[in-house]
């Protein structure tokens, strides 16, 4: 770095100190680590400066400081993404909104709260628990990620087959643009005002500016629920059992899969949660409602479609405890495959419900091939795939064949007429795939939309739409970025 | 005029030419495809023509000032229905009960009942963003959606979305362009998340003094009941003495028969339940009651400010014709009103923080009072840039900024 460059580096730290306080502002690389990567282990990035401002004004001034200096940044929350989105390069700053984390209003008569950012999912759902209500999106990383976060990303989770993604239940936002200024988008009651910027905002990856107050749907708490575990000696008649459930009109508020890889990593794990070691697959189904009898007559009706299409056995939770037993296991597989490896890339792409038994066998085929570990816990009833590749990072030719292999499967998912991602978002790791799914039109016109939101394209740069360059398309960012304090080539 | 017919003629054939129009009367094009739309929309930016869009004519006046009105009625392929996924792929120009009914021949359906007259296009309802009562219990138009093609002003196809329940694959245009009117460009093609037919479906009404049912509603909500329809209609539109509270529920026999229970036994059992027929054209009427006055708009408000947005409606252009969804804060309202009253009123909204949507209008009160009214701070910058990406030269006749 020039000698005139780490001067301006080091007027903008302090500039920044000085707008929310020292200790909020960190440089050393030592501070900077702990954010280099997020929940994906195959992309690492060392921030340039780490920045946690503690209110919304803090949040505007320091974005208006950035924008008179020219700085890209990148928003982040807790850190729990999966796609690599939330990583600042080293000519970056990354805003972290954790420190932004409360709970504004409940508003229970209109079922809606008014939240900041950093607000993690789970605290919303207990915050509004008194009042009969919960926040339904439930991405299994709930107990640590944000509010903001999941808006950013449009996260999902097991409930959001009945309840429907993160997008629809975000009413309104407050945003901060890239140069500051500050829009409200949507109304209170969630009826856009002129075109739907929200749903536009939502699942953006902060590529649009900084949501720094939402206002979220709350769902009446079901008064019934029941939770079923049937295991099945092969993954096709798992899979055929949930088209067949879905095919019923049935409506079940989640039909989770899991396989024997994944089965025996929870079961070995202290998440054990009684899962068959032998089946070659579990689905977990959930019916809720609100009349226990309506509940129960459905609970019925799905049992006997699963033991229809070839379930070995149907087991239901006979308390709140073993249904909290049954979801833990689902909840905590994830961390259950850390036992498996180093390292573990979790991945995320959609089929259509029926192609589901044809693709996990392609799947399947491919970790053969590799000679890879991979275990596959997912959300079946929208065809929602998380195949997980077990391996160690440090291993580099295992690494190759980890990327080599994640990409066949995307292949395969889109082949079937899927997408790259349902839930996890794009980021940095499915950059490479958008133009296997979107024609160079739609990734022009979604780069176009994102230059109305930021024209410079200083709000997480590099990430989502590829950028056409000498004939492909890539990452690359523009080279606006100033260094900053403690930048250096990671 | 007539260089505009030749052109067109030249590009796409004399087949594509549905009217020549007359003076005064743009011509009506309706191309056969949606290769021929892009190449009709790319000549007309390249030429400088005014385009008005339209689907079957039965929804939106075809008022608008323009060198040629672009239908899209042509584009009336169902492409695919795949019950097994729950998706089907259908081309704008689909009338809606056409749809509907080779939906329901496969056992599913799109858990949507729009207002409007038989005919009306998917690529209207979208564009308008028109749900109907099911909006209580199955969510907005957007809400269906799974992808689409729009083709800009310009003449570029741009897809969106997918097939695919879930999907994050970049960003969310699709629902950028559910209730845009247009502006950012012409729909062409959508991919429609469906449902399983419910296995059964009932509608039961409560009739009496709009504030009891009001109520009544209220207790309903708080039952925890999770009806798919819980609408307050006015007397002329539910055809009735006194208001009407119709509650639909749908879903499996189990979920319906318990939720019926709970109705018969609210409001001291007066809920009355209607037969098949009955219900089908209860809320037929209803839909259509709301297309043949001169204008339609939607309010959006918080569910306990719907009174209070019923009482504006009724002070200021009038209660007539009304449809409400009081557990949601939404409020369709159909009738005659001014470019002033719609000023007023939109004035009165804006500081209660609810927006009003002109859904239906004549040309003239359109233009001078735009679609959604003036932006709050900072918004307008925004749609005018997202105009200027998706219809570079304002080719797209819809008016949704200020200035236009």
């Amino acid at each position: 770095m020039t000698g005139a460059a780490l001067d301006r580096a080091e007027s903008l730290s302090r500039e920044l100190s000085r707008l929310i306080g020292t200790k909020h502002v960190r440089g050393a690389a030592s501070e900077r680590l702990t954010y280099a990567t997020d929940g994906l282990p195959t992309h690492r990035r060392l921030p340039g400066l780490v920045v946690l401002p503690g209110t919304r004004d803090e949040v505007i001034a320091v974005i208006r400081t950035l924008a008179r200096h020219e700085v890209p940044f990148v928003p982040r929350g807790a850190g729990t993404g999966l796609s690599g989105g939330a990583l600042a390069a080293s000519d970056a700053v990354l805003l972290v909104l954790t420190r932004l984390n409360r709970i504004l209003e409940i508003d229970p008569t209109n079922r809606r709260a008014v939240v900041e950012p950093g607000v993690v999912n789970v605290r919303l759902s207990a915050a509004a628990a008194p009042h009969g209500l919960h926040y339904a999106p439930d991405p299994s990383s709930q107990s640590a990620c944000t509010i903001g976060g999941n808006v950013a990303e449009n996260a999902g989770g097991p409930h959001c087959l009945k309840y429907g993604m993160t997008t629809q239940h975000i009413l309104a936002l407050e945003v901060v643009l890239a140069d500051g200024s500050v829009v409200q988008l949507g109304s209170p009651g969630g009826e856009p005002w002129g075109p739907d910027l929200v749903g536009l905002f939502v699942g953006s990856e902060g590529n649009f500016g900084v949501a720094t107050r939402i206002t979220v749907r709350l769902t009446p708490t079901p008064r019934a629920v029941r939770t079923l575990l049937a295991d099945f000696t092969s993954l096709r008649s798992a899979g055929e059992a949930v088209s067949a459930v879905i095919a019923s009109g049935v409506v079940p508020a989640a039909l989770e899969m899991m396989d024997r890889s994944c089965i025996n990593a929870v079961e070995d794990s202290v998440y054990a949660a009684g899962y068959p070691r032998d089946a070659a697959a579990v689905l977990l189904a959930e019916l809720d409602g609100a009349v226990s009898a309506a509940v129960d007559a459905d609970a019925r009706a799905v049992a006997a479609l699963l033991t229809e299409r070839g379930a070995r056995s149907v087991r239901t939770a006979a308390d709140p405890a073993e249904r909290e037993r049954l979801w833990q296991g689902r909840k905590k597989a994830f961390g259950a495959m850390g036992r498996l490896s180093r390292d573990l890339v979790v991945q995320d792409a959609v089929v259509p419900r029926s192609a589901l038994p044809d693709v996990l066998e392609t799947i399947s085929a491919i970790a053969r091939r590799y000679r890879l570990v991979v275990s596959n816990v997912f959300h079946a009833g929208d065809g929602n795939l998380h195949p997980n590749i077990s391996f160690d990072a440090t291993d580099a030719e295992l690494k190759a064949r980890v990327e080599t292999a994640s990409a066949e499967i995307m292949a395969a998912c889109i082949a079937a007429g899927g997408t790259i991602t349902g839930e996890h978002g794009v980021g940095l790791d499915k950059l490479r795939y958008m133009p296997l799914v979107f024609d160079g039109e739609a990734l022009a016109a979604m780069h176009a939309v994102r230059r109305v939101f930021d024209p410079d394209e200083r709000v997480n740069p590099g990430k989502v739409v590829p950028v056409h360059a000498c004939r492909e398309w890539t990452g690359a960012a523009r080279g606006r970025g100033l260094p900053v304090a403690g930048s250096f080539s990671a | 005029m007539n260089g505009v017919l030749e052109k067109v003629r030249a590009l796409l054939g004399a087949d594509a030419v549905l009217d020549p129009g007359a003076a005064g009367i743009a011509p009506r094009i309706a191309p056969p495809s949606l290769d021929a739309a892009a190449l009709l929309l790319g000549t007309a930016t390249a030429e400088g023509w005014k385009v008005r869009v339209e689907g079957a004519g039965t929804w939106q006046t075809a008022d608008a000032p323009a060198d040629l009105a672009l239908t899209t009625r042509r584009l009336d392929q169902v492409e695919a229905v795949e019950p097994q996924d729950l998706v089907a792929t259908a081309q704008a120009g689909v009338g809606w009960d056409r749809l509907r009914q080779q939906l329901a021949e496969r056992g599913v359906w799109v858990a949507l009942d729009p207002p409007g007259l038989a005919g009306r296009t998917v690529g209207s309802i979208l564009a308008c963003a028109t749900a109907g009562p099911l909006r209580q219990g199955f969510g907005a138009v957007r809400d269906h959606l799974l992808g689409l093609t729009a083709i800009t002003g310009d003449g570029r196809v741009v897809s969106s979305g997918g097939r695919v329940v879930k999907n994050v694959a970049g960003y969310d245009l699709t629902r950028l362009q559910a209730g845009a009117f247009g502006a950012f460009g012409v729909i062409a093609r959508v991919h429609l998340r469906l449902r399983a037919l419910p296995r059964a479906d009932q509608t039961l009404v409560l009739e009496g003094p709009r504030e009891e049912l009001s109520r009544a509603a209220d207790e309903l909500r708080e039952s925890g009941l999770g009806p798919a329809a819980l609408e307050l209609l006015s007397p002329a539109l539910a055809r009735r003495a006194g208001w009407a509270l119709a509650v639909r529920c749908a879903g499996s026999v189990a979920q319906v028969e318990a939720e019926e229970a709970t109705l018969r036994a609210a409001a001291g059992g007066r809920f009355a339940r209607l037969g098949v027929e009955e219900s089908h054209a209860f809320w037929q009427r209803a839909g259509e009651g709301l297309a043949v006055r001169p204008v339609t708009l939607r309010l959006g408000g918080l569910p306990d400010s719907t009174e209070d947005l019923l009482d504006l409606l009724q002070h200021q252009l009038g209660d007539e014709w009304i449809s409400a969804a009081p557990a949601l804060g939404a409020v369709r309202w159909s009738g005659a009103a001014s470019a002033d009253h719609l000023r007023r009123l939109r004035r009165t909204l804006a500081a209660l923080e609810v927006p009003l949507t002109l859904e239906r209008a004549p040309w003239e009160l359109r233009r001078t009072t735009g679609m959604f009214g003036a932006y709050r701070e900072g918004i307008g910058p925004l749609v005018a840039g997202l105009r200027r990406t998706f219809d570079p030269e304002g080719t797209l006749v819809v008016p949704v900024a200020a200035d236009e």
